[in-house]
């Protein structure tokens, strides 16, 4: 019966190919470690967004009077309101927690690098988009530091010669942040930016199914066609399309081999975020701020106006330049160079266990420099703060201008032909 | 737009040392499981405070059923504004008439102990002192200028800021030590203290109804986890023996 089903249904649409090639015949190395979970957790995480996300969407109302009650109805008086709700908050938090870490695995075994650049760009589009779309999600429950947030973040925009002024104005729909405004982020969180962020996520996914994936040790796990003796190609069945033109080595399928192992990096993962969710959402003021519980008040400033955790390395940055367009200028460079990273980074060799140590000294002070950013900005701005800001800022961009320096001539480490784990 | 930011940037620091409470703050032991602290605070509540403070995003029967008050009893001794018992509990007063009235629109308390934490609650409404400089009379440690009067001056009294002598680097001088009540309340110290608890445990409670659920919800779901992880591991580890 079920056979007849699936035949039924290959004859009409590739569902046994599909998942064939993407699954159960699709090669990937078989040394991933740990860091290798979070492109797994994002994509559960992106699911559990959207997902929470259309249930608060049933009973949040998108309008300057009605949302920060709205959000209380649904905390108070929606059934398990509190959990959908607590699910979402603290999924976006998640979500650039398992982010970061995952490019970070990707910056650590040179996963960016030829010829993985496309990746690493649709990655970096997704983490704009989600960027985007964690600051529209923010101003939705109203309370005042969604207001507030807002009203600085619109107001960089600000900081452009000419236009600046216009096109706040144009953000917002009106001369202070109101009604309109939140009407129009609630369209662009709830339908535009999500379909953005699932499209670009396929075509992540899409680019590295064609390439494969890049492993610790950084080496090709796709040898050319006819290199590999019998006895040392894996025993699996991995599909046509990838031993075609190559010989596969050091591979096992992604299903079940890895989807288990996802799965159990996952029931940990869940540990964390049910903890935050059960015991803890407001993290202590970095998930959900304190005075998010009062309602938007365009006549009260907060005392200090600290944007979520996520945005602060990004934050710290622009409030180190005294200039406030160079600031800008600066804070969107953080990304950009990022972006260029595959560019940037002449060496040949991926990982940073072949490579140098000067390499690994540079890789560890970004890591450090970006957490310290991200702790100043949560910080009001004194001037010793500043100053530090200041030094940790270089440090920041120090990191791209030494790495695209020495890694043409970098003294690395002999790079083994085959993968080095068991 | 220019002028707004850059009032915020040099506005900011400054402002963040002044939230720093002036006095420091008393720690609150509140028990949620404790209903007839919740009950008294709820008492407390409605009769001194809803006059002016509404809980608008919360609700009189939900209220009842959670902190164990019978519905007939709650509506009868505790709903004094003929709303019904599904009603947010609002009062009639006029936020206009209120802005003239204290000099600022009158905050809405549900989540207050969410946005000051049930300390600051806690101190606050024991620090109350007579300053004759303000429309009120009162003062508050915790509030400097607070706009409201002492509410509870009847069952605390009105305690003013007491002053001792003390030998500091060989000079005698009035050092401040705290608040004294003048004794004109109903209650003892120790019995305002109470009473302040149960009203900051009650606010507590407004500011998260769903806490004590969400607590239970949050065990039950750890010991599934546990359980989860540990057949995600045996499934994982038996599958890949294969690659051995």
């Amino acid at each position: 019966m079920f056979k007849r089903f699936v035949e039924w249904m290959d004859a009409r649409i590739p569902m046994t190919k599909t998942w064939n090639i993407h699954l159960a015949q699709y090669p990937a190395p078989k040394n991933f470690n740990m860091w290798y979970v979070f492109g797994f957790l994002a994509t559960i995480v992106l699911v559990n967004q959207i997902l929470t996300g259309i249930w608060l969407t049933m009973n949040y109302v998108p309008s300057a009077d009605g949302a920060f009650a709205s959000v209380e109805y649904i905390m108070r008086d929606v059934e398990y309101g509190w959990l959908l709700r607590y699910m979402h908050s603290t999924g976006a938090s998640a979500f650039f927690v398992v982010v970061y870490l995952h490019m970070f695995r990707g910056m650590m075994y040179g996963s960016y690098q030829k010829p993985r650049e496309l990746i690493w760009l649709f990655g970096m589009f997704i983490f704009l988009v989600l960027m985007a779309e964690a600051f529209m999600g923010y101003l939705l429950p109203w309370g005042q530091m969604s207001y507030w947030g807002a009203q600085v973040i619109i107001s960089l925009f600000g900081a452009i010669p000419v236009i600046g002024d216009d096109l706040t104005l144009w953000i917002r729909g009106d001369y202070v942040i109101s009604g309109a405004t939140l009407n129009r982020f609630f369209a662009l969180h709830v339908i535009a930016l999500p379909l953005v962020l699932v499209i670009l996520v396929f075509l992540h996914i899409v680019a590295l199914h064609e390439v494969g994936s890049n492993n610790p040790d950084g080496v090709d796990t796709k040898k050319p066609k006819g290199s590999v003796p019998d006895e040392e190609k894996p025993k699996f069945k991995f599909h046509e399309r990838f031993t075609n033109k190559k010989d596969v080595v050091d591979s096992i399928p992604f299903y079940p081999y890895y989807i288990l192992k996802d799965l159990f990096g996952f029931s940990i993962f869940l540990f964390f975020f049910c903890y935050v969710i059960f015991f803890n959402p407001e993290m202590g003021g970095f998930f959900l701020e304190p005075p998010n519980f009062e309602p938007a008040n365009p006549l009260k400033t907060p005392e200090h106006i600290a944007p979520v955790w996520y945005f602060t390395p990004f934050y710290a940055i622009l409030r180190a330049v005294p200039d406030k367009l160079f600031g800008v200028i600066l804070m969107f460079a953080a990304i950009v160079f990022l972006a260029l990273l595959p560019w940037l980074d002449r060496g040949r060799v991926r990982s940073i266990r072949y490579r140098s140590l000067l390499h690994k000294l540079n890789l560890t002070v970004f890591a450090i420099s970006f957490v310290v950013l991200g702790y100043l900005g949560t910080q009001p701005a004194t001037p010793v703060a500043t100053v530090f800001a200041q030094i940790f800022t270089f440090l920041y961009f120090a990191f791209f201008g030494l790495l695209w320096f020495y890694s043409k001539r970098e003294k690395t480490k002999p790079v083994p032909e085959r993968v080095t784990s068991k | 737009m220019k002028k707004l930011l850059i009032a915020l940037v040099t506005l900011v620091p400054s402002l963040v040392f002044a939230a720093d409470p002036a006095v420091p703050l008393d720690k609150a032991e509140v028990d949620l499981h404790d209903k007839a602290s919740l009950q008294r605070g709820a008492q407390l509540y409605m009769n001194y405070c809803l006059g002016c403070h509404q809980l608008e995003y919360h609700r009189y029967n939900r209220t009842f059923e959670d902190i164990g008050i019978p519905q007939e009893l709650g509506e009868k001794h505790l709903q004094f504004t003929g709303d019904k018992a599904g009603d947010l509990i609002t009062n009639n007063m006029n936020s206009d008439s209120a802005a003239n009235w204290f000099g600022t629109a009158v905050p809405d308390l549900t989540n207050v102990a969410r946005v000051r934490g049930a300390d600051w609650i806690y101190t606050y409404l024991r620090s109350f002192y007579k300053d004759e400089s303000r429309p009120f009379g009162v003062n508050n440690a915790v509030f400097p200028n607070v706009g409201m009067p002492h509410v509870l001056e009847e069952l605390q009294g009105l305690p003013e800021k007491t002053y001792e002598e003390r030998m500091i680097d060989g000079e005698m001088k009035e050092v401040y030590v705290g608040l004294k009540s003048d004794g004109s309340g109903r209650l003892s110290e120790s019995e305002y203290d109470q009473a302040m608890l149960d009203l900051t445990a009650f606010l507590v409670y407004t500011g998260e109804p769903m806490l004590l659920e969400q607590r239970r919800t949050g065990w039950f779901v750890f010991g599934f986890l546990l359980v989860f992880t540990v057949l995600a591991w045996l499934l994982k580890k038996e599958f890949w023996k294969d690659l051995k």
